[in-house]
């Protein structure tokens, strides 16, 4: 039953366990990332020996003053607000990217692939064509989908037909499009002439996404980003294509009896969830400086996105939600290197804590004394990948 | 010597699934324990195995109490426990597999095979099972599998043997068979626990019956007192009609044509071997046959849902040989799938949804790409009350169901159009009395509204009750056709195929 999100987490889907478990999971983070911070205090390790009353003064100082300026720098002012919204916005695409894919019972590893292909196609569209912006950016952004859809598609594909499985083809497609970008960006058609690393030329001013307020970083994207959240959502819970998705995603035997085409619906999965990808991809190149492909545009988001449908239960909601609060920690981590001196590694560190808690439920469970809920639920990795 | 369990109640949380329950047997005795699927024989069995802790109460040997808190405390105690689900491993050897857990060992841990072999061979000797020690268990047929199960339970030198619907599995010679061999235990002075639905064998091998409902011991009955009637009374409690009503079949015209049908298996063997056969509007067809040969691959072919090597399937005289599942679905063909976790139902979604799983692109439904959620609420509303789904709401998940509450949503689901052919694999498998009649009596009243019926069960009892003819299929072959009058013998012999004696493999 690969339900992905109950695969690995074992959840069921009340709402209270909906909130409770990624809450916990946070918080548990938060406590081993204090203990992190503590121990690599290196100007505080030796005075435990001489003073420990001093020392465990410092390390609590030295923790307060990290998680204050982590706050400080994801909402403590209007800057730190929008910030967080910036950071937040091509998580969200990736979130739901791999969202779309869990409930449809596929693994797209490949958003890394599919931002990067999408991201070109919009890139191209922003350099190449004249156009004023009401019709460049969305022309763009239509080629950021075509983009990551074909890139997706061409996974899904690979399942309907052979069988090949989506963990496997979208990791390797993505090392596929990682050099396929470097490839591109050295051609005459993307590259910035009169240079010889890979970088493009830059996009129009008309294909960049403009900004919301003043000269904050936070652009339309943001927004394209909350739209994205309500269409999927209705995609999922209220349209019939979206009922194939979690009835072969729940159970793909029940889909195929239902008389489901299942091979056709992991084309068109893999291909929303590559569309989706590609507008996280447009939205790094035409919605931040400079406003040109480089290599490796796509960063580790791709990945983040990842963890971050878990946190979100698959749900579009809960990826907007999760989607902030990743955006909050990189916007925060940039203050707390700055003002508390803590490497914004640490940031990592907490959220790849919070996908252990959650990919290990039963362990909040057992820290904070949660009964199991009463149901057989409990379908885990351990069941084996096969199935 | 006595086993027994006294005052045992189990709470789980907003359930009590066990309440005072009192339950003995002596060496010697067989005792049979009748319960519908949710009476809390499971759980009585769960803690006198050792895997549950009851709430209060306790299972004494000649009244002296036992400290139950694993299998082994069990195992150690002397009670040994056939599980319906064997728990054999398929690639190691019939001995191999008796001394798993309990490996005799040599100096410095080597295996000691020799000892092994010679001890599965003592006891298969000793109650003539004719057990091989060296057969690997995925070549052995189930009937031998659960002797192995047995060995492994005697090996361990078990007084008292619990036996978990030890019949579900068994062909009817495979059953005799079984119950030569509990009579070998029982005069070998083995106390022996047999847990059961079927009503028939408790009355048959049974020195005394216990029957659970909701969690209580509700009566103790001695054989000879009582019919099955009066059993099912008291398992259900309220009198239940054993005989399934019906007219005379008034056979119409061919719905369902199948002649020369091949279908491979997943392995690529001939599951369906040429297969012909006709099913008429208005009559209900059964096929027997003991699981495994070819019954499933059969109707996920007449289906849809597996493509056929050869022959042709026609359906009111149109070829729908190679049409897909919706295609076959929407000629009015209603399929309660064999397996209805598997593939009847999406287990995560609500009734509603599993109301809807094969109609929800069909208007009022859905309204072009959009579902109408409205409208399929209402139908499965409408559903709920009139196939009387036991459901606090159409909301709640259908895994929250009780097995014959989900099979009654799946008979609604399908039998809710105009159906022209009606294709029920086990209709009625681990499901209560209750609901058996249900569906039994919609699924006469489809035959009498003119469908035809073609229903597969391996429950022979159940093929006996409904059909108007019967076919047994073999190795994917038809190995008899019967009138609704053949005995339980004749197409018992039939199961076995032509050779007639498989002796109970």
């Amino acid at each position: 039953m690969p339900n992905w999100y109950a695969r690995i987490t074992g959840v069921g889907s009340s709402l209270r366990q909906a909130l409770v478990i990624p809450a916990l999971a946070l918080l548990s983070a938060l406590v081993i990332a204090a203990f992190i911070i503590a121990v690599t205090d290196v100007d505080t390790l030796p005075i435990w020996g001489t003073d420990p009353g001093e020392a465990f003064r410092l390390t609590i100082g030295g923790i307060g003053d990290a998680y204050k300026a982590l706050f400080v720098g994801s909402f403590g002012s209007v800057r730190a607000i929008t910030e967080t919204l910036f950071a937040a916005t091509p998580l969200i695409f990736a979130g739901l990217a791999v969202a779309v894919g869990f409930q449809a019972g596929l693994f797209n590893i490949g958003v890394n692939g599919q931002m990067h292909i999408g991201g070109m196609a919009a890139l191209w569209v922003g350099f190449s064509i004249a156009a004023p912006a009401i019709i460049h950016i969305p022309l763009a952004i239509l080629a950021a989908i075509a983009g990551g859809a074909l890139w997706g598609g061409i996974a899904g594909l690979l399942r309907a037909r052979t069988g090949a499985h989506e963990v496997i083809t979208t990791i390797m497609l993505n090392f596929i499009a990682l050099f396929l970008v470097d490839y591109l960006l050295k051609t005459t058609v993307f590259q910035q002439p009169g240079r010889n690393d890979p970088i493009s030329q830059k996009a129009a001013s008309t294909a960049e996404f403009p900004t919301l307020i003043g000269d904050y970083r936070v652009q339309i994207g943001f927004l394209i980003a909350l739209a994205a959240v309500g269409a999927v959502w209705w995609l999922m819970y209220r349209s019939t294509i979206g009922f194939e998705f979690r009835a072969v995603g729940s159970n793909p035997d029940g889909g195929k009896y239902a008389g489901i085409n299942v091979a056709w619906i992991y084309v068109t999965v893999m291909a929303v969830s590559g569309a989706l990808g590609g507008i996280a991809g447009a939205n790094q190149i035409l919605g931040l400086e400079p406003y040109r492909g480089i290599s490796n545009f796509a960063g580790t988001i791709g990945f983040d996105a990842i963890a971050l449908a878990l946190l979100g239960r698959s749900h579009p909601v809960g990826v907007l939600f999760a989607g902030l609060l990743f955006g909050a920690l990189r916007a925060g981590g940039r203050e707390m290197q700055g003002a508390a001196g803590i490497p914004i590694d640490l940031v990592l560190v907490v959220q790849a804590l919070v996908i252990v808690f959650i990919a290990a439920p039963s362990l909040v469970r057992a820290i904070y004394r949660i009964k199991t809920p009463e149901q057989e639920g409990g379908t885990t990795f351990s069941k084996g990948w096969g199935a | 010597m006595k086993l027994e369990l006294k005052g045992i109640t189990k709470q789980f949380p907003g359930v009590l699934a066990n309440d005072n329950v009192n339950l003995s047997v002596a060496e010697g005795e067989i005792v049979a324990l009748l319960g519908e699927n949710g009476a809390g024989k499971s759980t009585l069995m769960n803690i006198l195995y050792g895997l549950y802790t009851p709430t209060s109460g306790e299972v004494l040997i000649d009244d002296k109490p036992l400290e139950l808190h694993s299998p082994g405390d069990a195992i150690a105690a002397g009670i040994g426990m056939v599980h319906q689900h064997f728990m054999l491993v398929p690639v190691f050897t019939v001995a191999e597999n008796v001394i798993l857990g309990d490996e005799p060992t040599k100096r410095i841990g080597w295996l000691d095979a020799r000892r092994a072999r010679k001890m599965v061979k003592e006891i298969s000797g000793r109650y003539s099972l004719d057990v091989d020690p060296d057969a690997i268990i995925e070549d052995l047929p189930v009937g031998i599998e659960q002797r192995v199960e047995i060995i492994k339970v005697l090996a361990r030198e078990a007084r008292f043997v619990v036996f978990d619907e030890p019949t579900s599995v068994l062909t009817p010679t495979e059953v005799e068979g079984f119950f030569e061999i509990v009579a070998g235990l029982k005069a070998d002075g083995k106390g022996i626990i047999f847990i059961s639905h079927k009503l028939g064998e408790a009355l048959e091998i049974a020195d005394r019956i216990v029957i659970m409902r909701r969690g209580k011991t509700v009566a103790e009955v001695l054989p000879e007192e009582v019919d099955e009637e009066k059993l099912a009374e008291l398992m259900v409690g309220r009198p239940v009609d054993l005989v399934v009503h019906r007219e005379k079949a008034k056979p119409a015209d061919v719905v369902l044509s199948v002649e020369n049908l091949v279908v491979l298996d997943d392995r690529t063997q001939r599951a369906v071997d040429g297969l012909s056969f006709e099913v008429r509007a208005g009559e209900i067809v059964g096929i027997a046959g003991v699981q495994g040969n070819g019954q499933t691959e059969l109707v996920e072919s007449l289906t849809g849902l597996r493509t056929s090597l050869g022959g042709v399937v026609r359906l009111n005289g149109e070829d729908i040989t190679t049409k897909s599942p919706r295609a076959i679905h929407k000629r009015n063909v209603a399929h309660v799938p064999e397996d209805r976790q598997r593939s009847g139902l999406v287990l995560p979604f609500t009734v509603t949804e599993n109301i809807v799983l094969d109609s929800y692109y069909e208007a009022p439904v859905s309204r072009g790409v959009q579902m109408n959620w409205g409208a399929a609420r209402d139908r499965a509303v409408r559903l709920v009350e009139e196939y009387d789904v036991r459901t606090p709401s159409v909301d709640v998940l259908v895994s929250t169901l009780s097995g014959g509450n989900q099979q009654k949503v799946i008979v609604a689901r399908e039998f809710d159009r105009d159906v022209a052919l009606v294709i029920a694999s086990q209709p009625t498998r681990g499901i209560d009395v209750g609901s058996i009649e249900y569906i039994h009596s919609r699924i006469v009243q489809e035959r009498d509204n003119q469908s035809a019926v073609l229903i597969v069960s391996s429950e022979l009892d159940e093929i006996l009750a409904l059909s108007d003819r019967i076919l047994v299929m073999f190795e994917g072959k038809i190995a008899g056709e019967f009138d609704s009058s053949a005995t339980p013998t004749e197409i018992g012999l039939a199961m076995l195929g032509s050779q007639g004696g498989l002796e109970a493999s």
